[in-house]
């Protein structure tokens, strides 16, 4: 099968193709977001420690 | 055994043992889906009704597979998390909402696009995707119910609840709207066919099948530890592991 | 236990009929909401006799759901959700009773003007009785059903499309079923399967949805 005809997939291109694009997108999504949730999990947790830390010393001040 | 499982289960122990099981499932999830894919596309046979179409299978049926395992992972981990109050569960129960979400919402996209070249329509009132779009408002509702409430513990507990009476209602849903279907099928709409399953097509369809259930797997590790993170942010062991990133 | 459930439905219906302009909301909008069907598609008596059942089953949806929030919501504001929670009397037998006012107050209203909506729609003598049947054996699973997410939004504010959102889906067999039957009515088909599975929906509803309910309070309402 060489790669023209693939591509055409018997006529039916957009349809399949436009499935695994929108699957692959949909699982890069989930991917991405999960990863980018746990920096923001981490900065968060790490402001509030900072803060915290200001406090204990405005208070001993 | 009790006390065994107590100490397992804790979201501190839960986030140091996730981390190379992660690894592992995101690294099979890609080999096992990449040879799958390969085998689905260009190994597997073009289908005597259907033609080059049908490949769209190896994506809609084991989306909609996962969608519902996935709510049973959620139901069953809500379950747990009610009567035995084990957090971990809870946190597992909400991490998996999103992602059964998603698998959801490929079923329907990637059924609603099969659904064209074969009926002429790219919506049909079919049995299975009717069935597939009320478990997407059923995911949607538990997802908007757990942030609808502030209290952690309530919202787990609620959107659980939540999550138990949609599996009981799930099979009542499925018979009603076989049972609707049949009635109302006309003359343009013809039976969901798969087409007839030459060896060729199942294997990379089931290899398909579990390369979703680890991708699965390994994201909700990641959220799950995300969770246990945000929801012991005022504890030591995590206050402990964020000073050492 | 039999007593606690009759004084409070007791209580219940007293304390709606105080505020009796308030009752005929639901039903006004049910009528109203059928109305606006051969206002906006079309009069003749073909195409409403196609649209009455489902045009009349959905509008019955709608009318519960909107009415669902009184069930909890005032009780919890002033306290007395707290009072029922405390009391000896197991919860279950206490959400029973309530949901019964509830019933009686919004769900067979819509049953007994069924008849003049199905006058409005034009459908035939034989379906109407079925729609009596399948309202009848339906609106109550609607209210049961309905406690369960009002108990799961009770404390959430303005947890109204919270709430459309949690329960619709849950609706939606006793929707296919009931719409059906009328549909199959006005044909002069027999309609046995499908109120047997109204009935027996009632009766799983029944038994699981005040037990459901009263854990869901449990969990969202204690303070």
């Amino acid at each position: 099968m060489n790669w023209s005809e693939f591509f055409n997939m018997g006529g039916y291109a957009f349809f399949v193709w436009t499935s695994y694009a929108i699957t692959f997108a949909v699982i890069v999504a989930n991917i991405i977001f999960p990863i980018v949730q746990r920096k923001n999990v981490i900065a968060r947790i790490k402001r509030s420690i900072k803060r915290e830390q200001i406090e204990l010393n405005k208070d001993s001040a | 055994m009790w006390h065994w499982i107590q100490r397992f289960s804790s979201p501190k122990h839960f986030y140091v043992m996730s981390a190379p099981l992660i690894t592992w499932f995101s690294v099979s999830a890609l080999l096992i889906g990449a040879y799958g894919l390969y085998l689905g596309l260009f190994v597997a046979p073009t289908d005597y009704q259907q033609g080059e179409s049908y490949r769209i299978i190896f994506i809609h049926v084991p989306a909609a597979w996962m969608s519902m395992f996935v709510y049973m992972v959620m139901a069953v981990s809500s379950g747990i998390g009610i009567i035995w109050q084990i957090r971990l569960a809870d946190m597992v129960a909400a991490a998996s909402a999103p992602i059964g979400a998603s698998f959801a919402f490929i079923a329907l996209v990637t059924g609603s696009l099969w659904g064209k070249p074969m009926w002429g329509a790219y919506w049909v009132w079919d049995a299975r995707l009717t069935s597939e779009l009320i478990l997407l408002f059923l995911y949607l509702g538990y997802m908007a119910l757990q942030s609808a409430i502030e209290d952690q513990r309530s919202a787990d507990k609620a959107s659980g609840l939540l999550a138990i009476v949609g599996v009981v209602n799930i099979p009542i849903i499925h018979y009603s709207v076989e049972w609707w279907n049949t009635l109302h099928q006309g003359a343009t709409v013809a039976k969901f066919d798969k087409p007839s399953m030459h060896i060729d097509m199942l294997i990379p369809l089931l290899l398909m099948a579990v390369a979703f259930k680890l991708f699965y797997a390994a994201v909700v590790l990641v959220r799950a530890r995300n969770e246990a993170l945000y929801r012991d942010r005022n504890r030591r062991w995590v206050r402990e592991l964020v000073e050492r990133l | 236990m039999l007593k606690a459930y009759y004084h409070l439905l007791i209580r219940d219906l007293r304390l709606a009929l105080r505020s009796r302009h308030e009752l005929a909301n639901p039903l006004i909008f049910f009528v109203l909401v059928v109305t606006l069907f051969p206002l906006a598609v079309t009069p003749t008596p073909q195409a409403l006799q196609t649209m009455a059942p489902g045009v009349i089953w959905v509008s019955a949806l709608l009318a519960v759901l909107l009415s669902l929030d009184r069930l909890f919501k005032l009780d919890y504001e002033d306290g007395s959700l707290d009072q029922l929670m405390l009391s000896p009397n197991p919860l279950m037998i206490l959400v029973l009773a309530k949901v019964t006012a509830h019933w009686l107050l919004t769900g067979l209203p819509l049953v007994i003007i069924a008849p003049l909506l199905g006058l409005f729609m034009s459908l035939p003598a034989d379906a109407v009785t079925v729609l009596i049947y399948s309202l009848l054996l339906g609106t109550p699973v609607l209210s049961l059903v309905g406690a369960i997410g009002v108990s799961l939004t009770v404390a959430v504010n303005r947890g109204g499309v919270l709430l459309s959102l949690i329960i619709l889906p849950l609706y939606i067999p006793i929707l296919i079923f009931g719409a059906n039957a009328v549909d199959v009515a006005a044909d002069g088909l027999p309609v046995t399967g499908q109120l047997l599975f109204l009935g027996a929906v009632l009766a799983l509803a029944l038994s699981l949805a005040p037990l459901a309910t009263s854990v869901a309070l449990r969990i969202t309402a204690s303070r």
